[in-house]
């Protein structure tokens, strides 16, 4: 499994100390949620150090299998003091092996989702969202609270296009802390997105004290 | 099989018969293809937000309609296409996800979709075809021997423009 973390972007101008601090939340709030999952599927996740890069927006889809590949979006809102939104992807097999594990079925069954698969996934994504921003609230001593989720199942590239537009107003870049998960026998991966809204990025980079 | 150029996310790319241009898994952004049937020279755009003076950042005039459309047509041309028989074709514009209460930051396909509509207008160029809204995204392909916009989806088929 992948987490990568989008960080806004104003980005080209942070210092190697901000950096360092976006990395060590983004490495916390991977690890609290990859916990979270964890516990959901019983199954041991391996993690790895994370990776931190800044890239052109159009190229973020390859991080996920390319604009054409095809995933299932879980999308919420963070409400409070640094407004942001998340976006969790997972590739379709990926979501089918999920849904299968969640629902007690044989692996294999799933080839489409209907609405219970569908809740089951939200119900994902709210979790792994939470255990983040438990960790971010932690580090900023921000009150941060998601927006009930809502879920698309589509190109990547088009699931995308909702926080990359986002990013777009303000930059040409994305800051993408990058941590593997894997599950110790089988591959399921995912993608997990924190897109803080224009400013905030700067309320939480003051709120654990390293702004400029 | 002829040449196909790819277009990616805020970029845009001419050419001329033969090949064709696609851009993959547009989702809220805009497939602007720009067509000359007498030459066969193309251009297809993929545009992110309407409008770069309404952004805060302007280092990339692909990524913005009202900057990318006058770039793509002057390279078009350059390559010796007449503007009076330059038409347009439009796809794009989802609103991926759907929650009860959707911002401006939701809407922003919706937003895309209306401000080409109106510059295509200004610039003066007639608009053929416009497959914009839903919420799904749209891969894009533009063929140069015969000006078919195809538009190919997930769940909601295919078809052309």
């Amino acid at each position: 499994m992948n987490e990568v973390e989008i960080l806004s972007d104003e980005i080209l101008n942070l210092s190697i100390l901000q950096l360092d601090a976006l990395r060590e939340i983004g490495n916390v709030g991977a690890g609290n949620s990859a916990t979270a999952l964890s516990q959901i599927i019983n199954r041991k996740i391996d993690m790895t150090v994370p990776k931190i890069a800044i890239m052109p927006l159009g190229e973020v889809p390859d991080v996920v299998g390319g604009p054409d590949a095809m995933v299932a979006g879980v999308y919420l809102r963070v409400f409070g003091p640094a407004p942001s939104s998340i976006l969790f992807l997972l590739p379709r097999d990926s979501a089918f092996y999920l849904v299968d594990m969640l629902m007690g079925r044989e692996q294999g069954h799933t080839t489409s989702l209907n609405s219970m698969d569908e809740s089951a996934l939200m119900e994902i994504g709210n979790i792994l969202a939470g255990a983040y921003l438990n960790a971010l609230s932690h580090f900023t001593s921000l009150t941060l609270l998601p927006s009930i989720p809502a879920l698309a199942m589509d190109m990547a590239g088009a699931i995308l296009s909702v926080i990359l537009i986002q990013l777009g107003q303000m930059g040409d870049h994305a800051l993408v802390i990058e941590t593997e998960f894997t599950t110790e026998s089988d591959g399921v991966k995912g993608h997990f997105f924190l897109i803080p809204d224009p400013g905030s990025l700067n309320t939480i980079l003051a709120a654990i004290g390293v702004k400029e | 099989m002829s040449e196909l150029i790819k277009v990616g996310m805020a970029d845009y790319k001419v050419g001329r018969n033969p090949c064709s241009l696609i851009s993959y898994g547009l989702g809220s952004c805009i497939g602007i293809a720009l067509y000359d049937t007498v030459t066969k020279i193309g251009g297809l755009a993929h545009i992110m937000l309407p409008d770069s003076t309404q952004a805060r950042s302007a280092e990339n005039p692909a990524k913005f309609a009202n900057t990318a459309l006058p770039l793509m047509l002057d390279e078009m041309v350059k390559l010796g296409a007449v503007k009076s028989r330059i038409t347009a074709k439009i796809a794009g514009g989802a609103q991926m996800f759907t929650f009860a209460n959707a911002t401006d930051v939701m809407r922003v396909g919706e937003r895309n979709a209306e401000a080409v509509r109106m510059l295509l207008k200004k610039m003066d160029i007639k608009m053929l075809a416009d497959d914009t809204g839903g919420n799904y995204g749209r891969t894009v392909e533009l063929h140069l021997d015969t000006g078919i916009y195809r538009v190919r989806t997930i769940a909601k088929g295919e078809k052309e423009l």
